[in-house]
């Protein structure tokens, strides 16, 4: 009931957006779409009694409680902030965008339950398809190749996931034995005999690293980041960077699981220490003299998705931890991030660092926010951030992994000094009198949740909240059973 | 089946080496609606839910699919593939490297013995690398589309091995994905069209560091 609930709110907001005949209001209906899931969510944790539905191909778990949760604050704040960003758009046509962010929030939230590998695997496929319409919001050659890149690299992506999932169900395929695509049956297989064949184990994780991995924005598989975070509206930006990708990660993370039952925990961390470096490297390179503020935040993403699958690949209920708090501070950072940079952005008309120039004087709020979001998410205490990367070089070192601590470690202090670069150019100075801003002033509406997210990001670093610390535990705890 | 699978790898090559956009959709075409067959013959007794895969498989990505990369096609009045970055003769010399990289490949993996003998998996890893191949090298959107269509069909071949085991997952796969994306794909390349009058993504080049 609870599981029909999660994902019937935001479907049915979808359908009333789509169905509303007035543009005004069709904002209205993600604030209560994003509200009332969140108020479901509560609830849903809140009880004790287990979440579960069509013969236990949905579940919520203790990992997925942690994604869910996440997936809907973050959507919350951008639900709040879309009223007032279409306001300031008003020559463009909002319901597509509308229905497909909703659209997009019931099928994030069935990945966040999937037990099911199918399932997963087309709920993921849907919100790629979903989100496309929402990168192609402007309807501009720019955001035309922006979608198209998108389109192309993440289907491809996803093709490689099924592959990647037919070699998994090859794996636990005996022909006198009931197959099955239950995550908690193949765990159970693979503890077991006769176990899943590990030479086609380890193909299919490949394959849905790299499947999955491009949806989630690793290295080598990145190149449409730059493109779809710089085209798409600061909110889809916020909710890609925050919600989707955090969806790509859980089904790494599940897999993961996977092969750590299977005895394979050696080959898949090795993968992933590669994928994560090698993520943060790229991100760290393409940052320096960035001049494109929107693209050099999509370039702090591929950073960031590299230091969490780094984070699994070190290994450890240490570092694991520091993992799940960091894709939390990191979706609510990026939350703050690119709500912001999409404020300067309407405000000056430009996303370029030279045009935009004194944002802090011309916008106090977005402008200080902007600038607090970078030290965040660059990692200076007292933000979240810095608290959940240091809990993940804590891990490396308590597993010896000296060397792959000073590279994350000196990637991290390169990352610091690139950004800092554009982050400053923007909100320093004098606004150029030639671009004078014509149109966006901060309000309350545009302002208020990006204000909300950095509290939560602030707060985090100084206090993580006893319940927020046991769900986290748990959900460690499952990941790392055996 | 053996006979229907030789001539999918076939066709690899026909979409391979042809430059009439005709051609290479044709191609692309009856390579789905062969494949959209296979699930006849991997049950002893053909039921109902093969049938309707079938059935369905062949519909869409035998007849629909096609059908609208032909409407694309017409739309912006193009015939031939500008400039592939790869010729097509260096780009079928290469097929043929990899066909044959897949048959000796598929020859070393731990199989179940009830699918040592069939040609299933070299053929579906074969067109699984023609549709790489397609993608990374042909410029124009149709011919991008057409080799994640190849790509897609190397997969279905793969997933023939666990049809009667896990129908679900294949049918899942095969059908819903397929029909969205290019649905999706299409719309785009209307745009493309649209926006700058022709169809090459070649024009795609504002994006980059």
């Amino acid at each position: 009931m609870m599981a029909l609930a999660l994902i019937g709110v935001p479907l049915a907001m979808a359908a009333l957006a789509l169905a509303l005949p007035w543009k005004r209001v069709r904002p209205w209906a993600v604030v209560a779409g994003g509200s009332g899931h969140l108020v479901v969510v509560i609830v849903a944790l809140a009880r004790d009694e287990p979440v579960e539905a069509f013969d236990r191909w949905l579940v919520l778990d203790p990992l997925g409680k942690v994604f869910l949760t996440l997936i809907s604050v973050v959507f919350f704040a951008c639900a709040l902030y879309t009223p007032g960003y279409l306001a300031l758009r008003p020559g463009r046509p909002n319901r597509s965008l509308c229905a497909c962010m909703l659209l997009s929030l019931a099928l994030m939230t069935v990945v966040s339950l999937a037990h099911h590998l199918g399932l997963m695997w087309v709920a993921v496929e849907a919100i790629t398809l979903a989100t496309a319409l929402n990168i192609y919001f402007n309807q501009n050659h720019r955001a035309l190749e922006a979608t198209w890149k998108y389109l192309l690299i993440c289907s491809v992506g996803i093709a490689v996931a099924l592959l990647g999932s037919f070699f998994l169900a090859y794996a636990a395929f005996y022909p006198t034995l009931r197959s099955t695509l239950l995550f908690e049956e193949l765990i159970g297989q693979a503890r077991g005999e006769p176990g899943l064949k590990p030479e086609w184990l380890q193909a299919a994780f490949v394959m849905l690293l790299a499947g999955y991995g491009t949806k989630m924005g690793l290295a080598p598989m990145h190149t449409w980041k730059p493109d779809a975070y710089g085209e798409a509206p600061g909110v889809v930006g916020a909710m890609l960077a925050g919600c989707v990708t955090t969806c790509a990660f859980l089904a790494i993370l599940r897999f993961y699981k996977i092969l750590d039952a299977a005895g394979q925990t050696a080959f898949a961390q090795e993968l992933m220490v590669f994928m994560g470096l090698l993520s943060m490297a790229t991100g760290a390179v393409f940052m320096v003299r960035q001049r494109d503020f929107k693209r050099m935040l999509a370039y702090s993403s591929v950073e960031h998705m590299g230091i969490l699958v780094l984070g699994v690949g070190i290994g450890g209920s240490l570092a694991m931890f520091g993992v799940l708090l960091h894709l939390i501070n990191n979706a609510l950072t990026k939350g703050v991030l690119f709500l912001s940079a999409g404020n300067i952005h309407r405000a000056f008309d430009s996303k370029y660092v030279d045009d935009v120039r004194g944002a802090m004087r011309l916008l106090p709020v977005s402008g200080s926010l902007f600038l607090l979001g970078f030290l965040a998410i660059a990692g200076s205490p007292p933000f979240g951030p810095f608290l959940s990367e240091f809990t993940i070089l804590r891990g490396a070192l308590s597993g010896k992994r000296y060397v792959i601590a000073a590279i994350y470690l000196a990637l991290l202090a390169m990352v610091f000094v690139g950004m800092g670069g554009t982050v400053l150019k923007v909100v320093q100075g004098q606004p150029l009198t030639e671009t004078t801003p014509r149109r966006y002033r901060d309000r309350l509406t545009t302002a208020g949740p990006i204000l909300l997210l950095m509290a939560l990001v602030l707060l985090l670093g100084v206090y993580v909240p006893p319940p927020l610390e046991a769900m986290l535990r748990n959900a460690v705890e499952f990941l790392e059973s055996h | 089946m053996d006979q229907i699978l030789i001539i999918v790898l076939a066709l690899n090559f026909l979409a391979l080496g042809a430059s009439r956009l005709r051609t290479v959709i044709r191609a692309v075409a009856m390579q789905g609606a062969l494949i959209g067959l296979l699930p006849l013959f991997i049950h002893h007794e053909p039921e109902v839910r093969a049938i309707l895969l079938s059935v369905g498989t062949i519909l869409l990505k035998g007849v629909i699919v096609p059908g609208f990369l032909r409407y694309a096609k017409r739309e912006a009045d193009i015939r031939h593939e500008s400039h592939p970055s790869i010729g097509y003769i260096p780009s079928l010399v290469l097929g043929a490297i990899g066909i044959s990289f897949a048959v000796v490949f598929a020859r070393t993996l731990p199989l179940e013995d009830l699918h040592k003998d069939s040609l299933l998996v070299p053929a579906s890893l074969a067109t699984v690398f023609c549709g790489f191949l397609l993608l990374t090298t042909r410029k124009m959107a149709i011919n991008q589309v057409v080799g994640y269509l190849v790509l897609e069909n190397g997969i279905f071949l793969f997933g023939m091995l666990l049809l009667e085991a896990l129908p679900a997952l294949v049918e899942i796969g095969a059908l819903l994905d397929l029909f969205t994306g290019v649905f999706v794909m299409g719309i785009i390349i209307h745009h493309i069209n649209r926006e700058f009058a022709s169809i090459s993504t070649e024009h795609l080049t504002e994006l980059k560091e």
